[in-house]
């Protein structure tokens, strides 16, 4: 059995709304999270307030959306009139697959009934009858624990018909993807849903408008959900009180790579990138230099150790320095790796993601990947690098989803800052840094007893 | 996990009580979760399953087989009794997953996206499996293995070889 993910409880400074207990192997029950403070603002919000009150708290909190775009929460649920007489769904996106990103993993592990409090809010808010929370196939622990917290709920009168007395009513299903990132954007997920292969759809018209079933529907993060039972509580006022005037709260991040102290983190927007790196997560592994980060998930741009310099971890922060905060999923790369074979895994992660629907985006990445397998082999030419940059503009807007244009700005991004590495690499046959990725490999050397006797690689 | 399935009629009463949480008349949303449930139970996925699933729920045929060709985790072959799956994204690479993969197959004596000749173990990668802050890892079946060292391997294969 998969044991949850454990990292030490960071001491960061600030306020946390999310990693402010210590999480125990029954921290994720409904009896330990009632013992928190659990479900009050669901039976606040039955009692006491309309639907649309609920929706005018999360606008005022300023609440942004924690998957990656940052689209103000309180503006998409707006759109949804709760009575006027359609089905309406809500969707919680659990299906964390941003390389680098596994911040919902810790929510959905430890403290399921906080997201699970705001799916139901937010259903009550448009007037969801059903809702769904989409969580990716391989998370083993953490559909266990989503799914029993459902369970409980039911069980408790949280969900079901006539939650808490009341005269609301829904049914939430927990909804296993089977393997397929791109089933994180939305319209692809909604597809997922009814069963489908996920693939995404041009928009408009928008999800709110035409979504599950051609419904209206909100597709919320599972950070962005938990963040609702909080500002019911706080109030908008006092939630406001925290993070920066353009970024109210907190963030969830996620850290890993050659950082010395990987992990989860909750940081209040507004936080100094420098201090977080370098002082709570004590810097890079071996006390080497910081090369680069990846800010928030693959699909951001890369930032090298100069630009992070006074920058702080808010959405405004990170675009002013040239790239994105995404889905808080950092990726720290010290000094000495090889950009050049970087690049060839991320862009793998693209080719094999691609869902192939659209023309520039299945064969670009392809092509891609392809050229930057010729560069590592060692027999990269000239004009390898301008067709990079030339079929990454090709993605650029022209694609249903995202993912075309995030694959092209990846690698193009690393082509910015590291170019020289490329051109050494093409004129040599071999790469400036021995073709390391590993600072520290446990594997290094290890020389494995065979078990059978086959082939070995 | 072996032999192809004869009918699905014993899983049924799992599925209809499925249905009754979902919203009346899109049983096809089934289709992903009624295809997890029979590959769980079987390992694979059979020709005869899929004729029998688009039957109990009036999905087209085509539909079926494009949901079983897009998701990475169906499969319409029987695999080794564990799957070791590593992990060899940008995180897994920079934490050593290249060197467990070499290990792992060394041990094994196969390539990635072999099975060993007594059917026990298929090796293959995966693309981020969110457990970047514990890398390197591996997913076995359904079970997360992180932080992982050529001792930790070692331990692993000595219990599931038991």
């Amino acid at each position: 059995m998969t044991s949850p993910a454990t990292y030490p409880m960071p001491e960061l400074s600030g306020r946390k709304f999310f990693m402010n207990f210590p999480p125990t192997e029954q921290s994720h029950s409904l009896h330990d999270y009632r013992a928190r403070g659990g479900y009050q603002a669901l039976e606040k919000a039955l009692k006491e307030l309309q639907p649309a009150d609920v929706t005018k708290e999360v606008l005022a909190a300023g609440l942004l959306g924690h998957g990656g775009a940052a689209f103000p929460a309180g503006r998409k649920w707006g759109v949804i009139k709760p009575n006027d007489g359609e089905d309406h769904f809500v969707c919680m996106n659990a299906d964390e697959g941003e390389p680098g990103t596994f911040k919902d993993r810790w929510i959905l592990e430890y403290t399921p009934h906080l997201c699970l409090e705001g799916l139901i809010l937010a259903s009550y808010a448009i007037g969801g009858r059903h809702a769904f929370i989409y969580i990716r196939g391989e998370f083993d622990l953490p559909f266990r624990r989503i799914q029993a917290a459902v369970d409980e709920a039911y069980e408790a009168g949280l969900l079901g018909k006539n939650i808490l007395g009341t005269a609301y009513s829904l049914d939430v299903v927990v909804y296993r993807g089977a393997g397929s990132y791109v089933c994180g954007e939305a319209s692809a997920m909604l597809a997922s849903l009814e069963g489908r292969k996920g693939w995404p759809r041009n928009r408009p018209p928008r999800l709110t408008v035409k979504g599950l079933y051609q419904k209206p529907t909100v597709v919320n993060n599972v950070e962005t959900l938990a963040n609702v039972p909080v500002i019911l509580n706080l109030g908008a006022v006092e939630f406001k009180k925290t993070g920066t005037p353009k970024s109210p709260g907190t963030q969830m991040i996620s850290i890993s790579g050659h950082i010395a102290r990987p992990g989860v983190y909750e940081v209040e927007y507004g936080y100094s990138w420098e201090k977080f790196l370098y002082e709570d997560c004590g810097g890079m592994q071996g006390g080497k230099a910081l090369k680069c980060i990846i800010p928030g998930g693959v699909s951001t741009k890369i930032l090298n150790a100069q630009e992070i310099k006074g920058v702080t971890l808010d959405h405004n922060s990170a675009v002013a320095a040239g790239s994105q905060l995404g889905s808080g999923g950092m990726i720290a790369v010290a000094e000495g790796t090889c950009m050049v074979r970087l690049a060839r895994v991320i862009q793998r992660f693209y080719h094999h993601e691609s869902c192939g629907q659209c023309t520039p985006c299945r064969e670009g990445m392809g092509w891609m990947e392809r050229i930057l397998d010729r560069i590592v082999r060692g027999e990269g030419r000239p004009e390898d690098i301008d067709r990079l940059y030339r079929i990454s503009n090709a993605n650029d807007g022209t694609t249903i989803c995202s993912l075309g244009d995030s694959a092209g700005y990846a690698c193009t991004a690393i082509l910015d800052h590291y170019r020289e590495e490329f051109e050494y690499y093409i004129l040599n046959g071999r790469s400036m840094f021995d073709g390391r990725l590993a600072v520290d490999d446990p594997f290094d050397g290890a020389v494995p007893a065979p078990l059978y006797h086959g082939v070995a690689v | 996990m072996t032999g192809p399935m004869n009918n699905i009629q014993h899983l049924i009463p799992e599925f209809e009580r499925w249905k009754e949480r979902y919203p009346a008349g899109f049983e096809g949303s089934l289709t992903i979760p009624c295809l997890r449930r029979i590959q769980e139970e079987r390992g694979y996925i059979a020709d005869s399953d899929i004729d029998e699933l688009v039957a109990y729920l009036g999905v087209p045929r085509t539909q079926v087989d494009e949901v079983l060709g897009f998701y990475t985790m169906f499969t319409r072959t029987p695999l080794g009794h564990h799957h070791l799956q590593v992990c060899h994204n940008v995180s897994c690479s920079l934490r050593g997953a290249d060197g467990l993969l070499k290990y792992l197959c060394g041990r094994l004596g196969i390539q990635p996206g072999e099975t060993t000749p007594d059917g026990k173990f298929t090796v293959s990668t995966a693309e981020c499996l969110a457990s970047c802050g514990t890398a390197p890892m591996m997913m076995v079946n359904e079970a997360y293995h992180e932080n992982l060292t050529p001792a930790a391997v070692d331990a692993l294969l000595e219990e599931l070889t038991k």
